[in-house]
């Protein structure tokens, strides 16, 4: 099966005081028709980034130096204005982390979603309307028809992002990037739109790139697992594989530092350090300086792959090592 | 065409407007909500303002004939509005104190007695309706230059603070070079170049007063364009003239309101301050108020003149500001979440 998606070597940068300071770097990744891939990592590693790079939506005076981007085997970087304008929405779709935000004010909810439909498809104000109250019944808002008049003001947080949620699914895309979907939500209103995710995702058949810093959103999910760290990746598996026997020393110390695993009494582990901003970013192994298994030639030499299963991979120099029998 | 049809065209037109206008706000909850909290807020003033806008209508329309003129041939061929023909028969021949039965200077018995709540100017007309009349020339003045500056701000502005680059150093250039020159004089310079009529004095105050507004407006488009829900258009495959049209103005919106209430009563006083050099709008409050000056050093003094123009002014100013600080409080996004 030929992927939906396929990201091959992007790299994204923003230029700098002292050159190009890519945030994205050389990230390669595919997503299946149908398939959950989950981008993990901390704050500020270029996970966002990535997502707005397959928009082409990325902020100036950041620019897509290198690779290539193949929406069902069209590169998305060649095409015109106005067709990168059809594929937005119309076969790929996003969804924000802030629903307080992300839906304008001033226009009801209802027709922000009528004119979401009426944008990539011909098709009349009263069946545009009745698709929105049909979308809106089947995120899950209580009383559809008549939330249809209401302002985002209105709702709650919950209640927002399934609008979101309608909006982003009007134009029925095969691709919807979620970016951290649930983060500014409260963890009971988080489960309920997992399982409505999930549940859309089985039902439509689209694809999703989950976009989370949280391993419980992952579980929940994502069929497959890319670790990004510093605007790399640095490990990729199948969910299950990757995070019962991470190889990563990164993903190992993101999975132990969950504090659903915390025991009782003992501080919770944590990864020593924060991320260093883009322009401080080390020249070998990214993660070195942070990492418990580090020697010399970390500090040197950027890590390859290394296959540790057919699916999963990790780029360490200690997993090297490990599978060299050193 | 003559002018006086063209006036009634245009009053036609602004009262369809604002029907129309009516029509959209109870339309809209939003905005039927706001309307309903400006009128519990100020009634008084809402009244004034409504009173105001009454006169300056029926002093638009226009028609000819159907006045005694006596043997006056010209005037009878002149196009009179309702307030003119409401007044038609007040002339006196100098001045005349309110309510008074004799003239104010020689003691002449008046052709009107008792009948000038307000007195008569020095060619005896009433100045109740000198006042009446500048209330028209008054809205005019405020209205048109609104009509001219605040399309061209948000323009400007919208251009400006969206696209930015190129189009915002312009935007930036011109406006810093008209804010670099003094106002008074500017205004002088250009109702001096394009000759004095109501047009160009308008044309005038919209040159010399959209660039504050269209700061308001760069900045606020600044901090628009950044907004997720603008994003989320972009995500979309919304074309940027359209998430202008749908994203940007709307919520601009409440700012529109309440610059334009705000710059109208500071145009009407410039037009004041512009009468009083001599380059202002025939009939205004600002000439009646200029043509007083001389007035006061009278012995004994003509003091209705000038306090009925000053009172004129000073009601609608007051009334207008008392309006628009209250169309603030109503449209404030911060008062809207508080409410609902």
């Amino acid at each position: 099966m030929s992927p939906l998606l396929e990201v091959n070597n992007l790299t994204t940068s923003f230029p700098g005081a002292f050159g190009e300071i890519p945030v994205v770097d050389d990230v390669s990744f595919s997503i299946d028709p149908g398939e959950v891939l989950a981008l993990v990592g901390e704050s500020g590693c270029g996970k966002s980034m990535t997502a707005l790079s397959i928009l082409r939506l990325i902020p100036k005076p950041g620019q897509i130096k290198n690779g290539e981007i193949l929406m069902a085997g069209r590169d998305i970087r060649g095409l015109s204005i106005p067709e990168i304008r059809g594929l937005r929405g119309h076969e790929i779709s996003m969804i924000f982390q802030e629903p307080m935000t992300s839906l304008n004010p001033v226009v009801t909810v209802g027709k922000q979603v009528v004119e979401a439909i009426q944008l990539h498809e011909r098709v009349d104000r009263a069946a545009a309307r009745a698709r929105t109250v049909e979308l809106f019944e089947r995120v899950g808002i209580p009383d559809a028809s008549d939330r249809f008049d209401v302002y985002p003001h209105q709702l709650s947080g919950g209640l927002k992002q399934r609008v979101m949620i309608a909006m982003a699914l009007s134009t029925r895309p095969k691709l919807l990037i979620a970016d951290e979907p649930t983060t500014a939500l409260d963890v009971t209103i988080q489960a309920q739109i997992l399982g409505l995710l999930r549940d859309l995702q089985a039902e439509t058949g689209m694809s999703i790139l989950l976009i989370t810093h949280d391993l419980g959103v992952v579980n929940e999910l994502a069929d497959r697992v890319a670790v990004m760290y510093a605007g790399r990746i640095v490990e990729s598996g199948d969910r299950r594989e990757l995070l019962l026997a991470p190889g990563h020393p990164y993903t190992e110390g993101l999975l132990k530092s969950n504090p659903a695993l915390a025991q009782p009494g003992q501080p919770l582990p944590e990864i020593a350090g924060v991320v260093p901003p883009p322009s401080e970013w080390p020249a070998g192994c990214r993660f070195a300086n942070r990492c418990t298994r580090a020697f010399d030639v970390c500090e040197r030499d950027v890590p390859v792959r290394s296959q540790i299963t057919p699916t999963q991979y990790a780029c360490c120099h200690a997993v090297a090592k490990e599978q060299r029998g050193g | 065409m003559e002018d006086w049809m063209i006036s009634n065209l245009v009053t036609v037109g602004l009262l369809a407007a604002m029907v129309g206008c009516v029509f959209l706000i109870r339309r809209s909850r939003l905005w039927s909500e706001a309307a309903v909290e400006l009128w519990k807020r100020r009634p008084i003033a809402i009244l004034c303002v409504s009173l105001y806008l009454a006169v300056a209508i029926l002093d638009s329309i226009f028609w000819v004939g159907g006045v005694d003129t006596g043997e006056d041939v010209v005037s009878a061929h002149e196009a009179k509005s309702v307030i003119d023909r409401l007044f038609a028969d007040a002339r006196e021949r100098s001045y005349s104190s309110p309510f008074a039965d004799v003239e104010f200077y020689g003691g002449k018995a008046l052709a009107h007695p008792g009948s000038h709540p307000l007195g008569t100017d020095i060619i005896g007309r009433d100045v109740v309706y000198l006042a009446l009349k500048g209330v028209r020339v008054a809205i005019l003045i405020g209205g048109l230059t609104s009509l001219i500056a605040i399309p061209l701000s948000l323009l400007f502005g919208i251009s400006a603070g969206y696209f930015g680059g190129r189009v915002d150093d312009f935007v930036f250039f011109v406006m810093s070079t008209l804010a670099s020159m003094p106002g008074l004089l500017l205004l002088i310079a250009l109702i001096m170049a394009m000759g004095r009529s109501t047009l160009s004095i308008c044309i005038a105050l919209a040159v010399t007063s959209w660039v504050g507004f269209c700061r308001i407006v760069r900045g606020e488009t600044l901090k628009l364009r950044e907004q997720d829900y603008v994003q989320a258009a972009r995500v979309l495959g919304v074309s940027e003239v359209q998430i202008v049209l749908r994203h940007i103005l709307p919520n601009l919106a409440h700012l529109v309101i309440i610059t334009f209430v705000l710059t109208f009563s500071g145009l009407v006083l410039s037009e004041a301050v512009l009468a009083w050099l001599g380059v202002g709008v025939d009939g205004s409050w600002g000439q009646m108020i200029d043509q007083a000056r001389s007035e006061l050093s009278r012995d004994p003094v003509v003091w209705w003149n000038i306090t009925a123009a000053g009172s004129a002014l000073f009601v609608l100013i007051l009334a207008v500001n008392m309006v628009g600080d209250a169309v603030r409080d109503v449209l404030d996004p911060r008062t809207l979440r508080e409410r609902s």
